[in-house]
């Protein structure tokens, strides 16, 4: 009794108090962390429906040429009211339309030139961009060859943001990947737990875990240098990148984790259910197919739409080898662009609050809305269902 | 144990701080990396209390860090933007320093074995914009033109675009690749395929003339050969002291030999 005392202190101290309370808050700060994330994304999508002004935009500038105009000898043009930096060693290669006009018609992109000539030019400059509406996501806005398409092209003199083409893009990749990765993690689980010997189990699961680790810019590069080439002599393939590609990318970053929710939901399957099966005369095989595999169904369901779900977020792989071709069409082995790829390449150098930077945090809700989603069923429904069935919760 | 160990610490950083007794930072443009390592070793070779730190990322986060100020010299594939130098006018009351330190050629790849070796810049924007799908409607085999651009956050990329397609969207079925590096692996690999890039990267593949025009040294530096464009390096003011000295000597033509050895062009 007294050593129980000892070991158990019925009174809590300050110090427990403190430790119970932080790992409350620290539970409650990661939950507001999350919704955090999920207003801020929300809100910046604002800006594609109400752009701040003056915005820099990708422009078609025509104008009559004066002869206070720059221009310099590789055939830029500055008109003379817009702000331009000092040079420096100065004035070597400026030259002013008069004083010098023979220099500047070196390379012959706009020629010939003449003061009050009108030029047309392209250029970043500052307007204010026309907002888009939710119709302008997703109705076809380009027609190819007389049929409707559906267009990407952010830096454009118009731009077209549809995002139809991108949300194909990552179902096609995610679902290639998940339709090579499913069998073999399915199948790879089933052995672990019944068919192999204790030792080999023991090698296989930490191994398998272990490429879970890896980094997929390693996957994809690996792909990229080794597989790419393989693949396209193997198919015949037009294109060398291609969503095909991507999915075999994509199932080796999600066998792992298929493979470890499987296999997990196996486990839990009561020891009496197969051993029983085992028992009635069945073989191993019935008893894996027959009784263990039905028992974890609700797991293993689960399993593949979080497959599905981390297949549908992955970045750096689809970036280096789909292709990030916005297109759509049925043959696997043509090029796609994801939405994690799109973002990942291009919010780099996109302005601040301009359409393109609204309209790429709203490919971000909408790819948050659906992997939330897609993990919020394959965690509350599916997995539930297994525990609710053999916890007896 | 520990307190020597701080000691140690210490004296690294003391002998560090004596070491260099000067510091420059240059942030900007992927393209000119390389250039710019280079610039910066010869240059710590003759000068070994200066430290010169190169980092890339792109041309428009050089030009946000030279804003900001947190780099010194800011490289840049592109002109800078007007709203960029009115946001320099805010925040510095100057319009910025422009140096033309280099020229680069953008050169088209094709694979080895196409036996296409010239188009003029017309057939170029039609395979681009995507009008142009099949090599013999240049003279090429019967194969369809896989085309490989690069991302549309790089200079390269609107670059291309302004000059070559005037303006216009490239085809929907356009790869687009990250970095210069990856078109030309890509190209080498592919034998249908055509890609865009600097001149300083174009192992295994075969560079086309255009307007037959071949992209040799003369006639980018010439500028007979119709694509090529300036590369920058900006600065808050008109430099003085360590960075002049610098830039001085990158304008020598003992820095515009490492132009050369660099795949690019001297500006004279």
């Amino acid at each position: 009794m007294k050593n129980i005392r000892k070991i158990l202190p019925k009174k809590i101290s300050i110090f427990e108090f403190f430790v119970e309370n932080s790992i409350k808050a620290i539970a409650l700060l990661s939950l507001a962390f999350i919704l955090g994330i999920f207003y801020f994304v929300f809100q910046e999508s604002y800006w594609a429906f109400k752009p701040e002004k003056n915005k820099l935009k990708y422009q078609n500038i025509q104008k009559p040429l004066k002869h206070t105009d720059e221009i310099y000898s590789n055939g830029e043009i500055y008109f003379d009211d817009e702000l331009r930096p000092e040079k420096y060693p100065p004035d070597t290669n400026r030259s002013n339309l008069l004083l010098n006009r023979s220099d500047s018609v070196k390379i012959n992109i706009i020629n010939p030139i003449d003061e009050g000539k009108k030029i047309s030019l392209h250029r970043y400059s500052s307007g204010n961009e026309k907002a888009i509406s939710f119709w302008d996501l997703i109705k076809a806005n380009d027609i190819i060859e007389g049929e409707p398409a559906y267009i990407w092209q952010p830096i454009s003199v118009e731009p077209k943001y549809n995002i139809l083409s991108l949300i194909f893009g990552s179902f096609k990749v995610s679902l290639i990947g998940i339709i090579i990765a499913f069998p073999i993690s399915v199948l790879a689980a089933l052995f672990t737990i019944a068919f192999a010997p204790k030792w080999l189990r023991e090698i296989i699961k930490p191994v398998v875990e272990i490429l879970a680790g890896l980094p997929t810019v390693v996957i994809g590069f690996f792909c990229l240098t080794v597989l790419s080439g393989y693949f396209e002599e193997l198919f015949n393939t037009q294109l060398r990148l291609n969503a095909f590609l991507g999915g075999i990318g994509l199932s080796i970053v999600i066998v792992p984790i298929v493979y470890t929710l499987v296999e997990d939901a196996l486990y839990i399957v009561p020891k009496h259910l197969s051993e029983a099966s085992l028992a009635l005369g069945a073989n191993r095989w019935q008893t894996a197919y027959k009784v263990l595999l039905p028992a974890a169904l609700p797991g293993v369901f689960a399993a593949l739409l979080m497959g599905f779900g981390r297949a549908f977020g992955e970045t750096m792989i689809a970036l280096m080898i789909t292709g990030n071709a916005a297109v759509i069409t049925a043959n696997i082995f043509d090029s796609v662009r994801t939405m994690a790829a799109t973002i990942g390449s291009e919010m780099a150098e996109v302005e601040y609050r301009s359409i393109h930077y609204g309209v790429l945090f709203i490919i971000g809700s909408v790819l948050f809305i659906i992997t939330f989603s897609i993990n919020a069923i394959a965690e509350f429904i599916f997995r539930k269902k297994l525990l609710n069935k053999y916890r007896g919760y | 144990m520990k307190a020597k160990f701080i000691v140690l610490i210490l004296f690294l950083i003391v002998i560090t701080g004596f070491k260099y007794s000067e510091k420059i930072t240059i942030k900007g443009s992927d393209t000119m990396v390389f250039l710019s390592q280079k610039w910066a070793e010869k240059f710590m070779q003759k000068n070994p209390d200066v430290l010169i730190q190169v980092s890339g990322g792109g041309s428009g986060i050089g030009i946000t860090a030279l804003i900001n100020g947190t780099t010194d010299i800011c490289n840049s594939s592109r002109p800078i933007k007007t709203n960029e130098v009115r946001k320099l006018m805010e925040k510095y009351g100057t319009t910025g320093v422009e140096i033309n330190c280099a020229i680069d050629g953008i050169i088209i790849y094709v694979n080895e074995k196409n036996g296409v070796s010239n188009l003029s810049l017309s057939q170029l924007k039609d395979i681009y914009r995507g009008k142009i799908t099949n090599w013999k409607e240049v003279g090429g085999k019967n194969a369809r033109i896989v085309l490989y651009s690069r991302e549309n956050n790089s200079g390269t990329y609107v670059y291309f675009k302004d000059i070559i397609l005037n303006g216009e969207d490239y085809s929907p079925f356009c790869q687009n690749l990250p970095g210069t590096a990856s078109v030309v692996n890509a190209v080498s690999k592919d034998e249908h395929a055509i890609g865009y890039g600097g001149f300083g990267y174009t192992k295994n593949v075969k560079m086309l003339k255009i307007n037959n025009v071949e992209p040799t040294i003369d006639n980018i530096q010439s500028g007979l050969y119709p694509i090529s464009r300036y590369l920058y390096m900006y600065l808050r003011n008109q430099p003085t002291g360590l960075i002049k000295k610098y830039i001085d000597w990158i304008l020598s033509p003992e820095g515009q030999q490492i132009v050369r050895e660099s795949g690019f062009f001297p500006i004279k």
